[in-house]
């Protein structure tokens, strides 16, 4: 009686430990941050890109309902093909947006903006990435949605920009109001 | 005599920023070596090349110097990008399991052990 209990228990343990394991190589084991917890520094000074200004996020926030800050850089791929949705996005008048041009040559980036169009109303450089970081992201593109009012994140983004994403944008910044 | 005196001086003054320096690099390795990469996970920063690692190494060296100790850094870095990014997680509701199961095998374990053994 005791070696079948002993049996039973064995063999159960392996069919668990079988699943359990099972369970785990489906899973993708990435982390991503929580995203819209986290809490934006105002006062982190960065340079400007087309001058050689120092600013202030507070400074560049303006009275817009919105901000949405972009990371970007010449060199990243699919922030070309989020390109379009951003210029797209500034044709609305409730937003502003502002980009952050992530490790990047300057002459690369502005060589950028010149051959697909600027949407962003200033654009600031991260030289170091440092900037990135303070803001809580950790790559590009990345792209950030603010109430300017409550000064809070509504939602934000890693990774480029799509139609569905798109479409999230302008409903929340559609419902805020 | 006074040549000598100023090549030690100089000496001097070289050895003592270097020693800062060193000190300072040192606790950047410190730090970074406790952080988890983000983006090569599996990697703590101070391994990893990837451009946030590095870009992170550079934010920790900056908080350094701006006199800010380890505990303020980790904070910091929690706030941002949450409780995981450290390897060495607090004991919380969900995370006691991680802490105390291992305390609870080896003292099993020994419980275990000490049976075999006095039964002989």
């Amino acid at each position: 009686m005791i070696k079948n209990i002993k049996l039973i228990a064995l063999v159960f343990l392996v069919i668990l430990s079988f699943f359990t394991l099972l369970k785990g190589l489906n899973k993708t084991n990435n982390y991503s941050p929580d995203l819209n917890s986290s809490k934006i520094d105002f006062n982190f000074k960065a340079k400007f890109l087309y001058s050689n200004e120092e600013t202030t996020l507070n400074e560049l926030v303006d009275d817009k309902d919105f901000t949405i800050i972009n990371i970007w850089a010449s060199w990243c791929l699919p922030c070309r093909d989020e390109h379009p949705f951003l210029l797209n996005l500034n044709s609305s008048n409730k937003l502003n947006i502002i980009g952050i041009n992530y490790k990047d040559n300057e002459i690369n980036a502005k060589k950028f903006i010149k051959e697909l169009g600027n949407p962003y109303s200033k654009i600031i450089v991260d030289p170091s990435g440092v900037n990135s970081i303070e803001l809580g992201a950790y790559g590009v593109p990345e792209t950030i949605l603010i109430n300017n009012k409550s000064r809070t994140i509504l939602k934000k983004y890693i990774g480029p920009l799509d139609d569905q994403k798109f479409a999230e944008l302008k409903m929340l910044i559609k419902n805020e109001n | 005599m006074k040549i000598k005196i100023l090549i030690l001086t100089i000496v001097y003054l070289i050895s003592f920023f270097n020693f800062s320096y060193a000190a300072n690099s040192e606790k950047v390795d410190k730090i970074s070596k406790n952080l988890r990469c983000l983006i090569c996970q599996g990697q703590s920063v101070y391994d990893s090349q990837s451009d946030f690692a590095l870009s992170m190494k550079i934010l920790i060296k900056n908080k350094i110097d701006e006199g800010k100790n380890d505990e303020e850094i980790y904070n910091f870095l929690k706030i941002k990008f949450g409780e995981w990014i450290v390897y060495d997680p607090e004991i919380k509701k969900n995370t006691i399991l991680l802490w105390v199961l291992p305390l609870f095998l080896f003292v099993f374990g020994a419980i275990l052990i000490i049976r075999k053994v006095s039964i002989k």
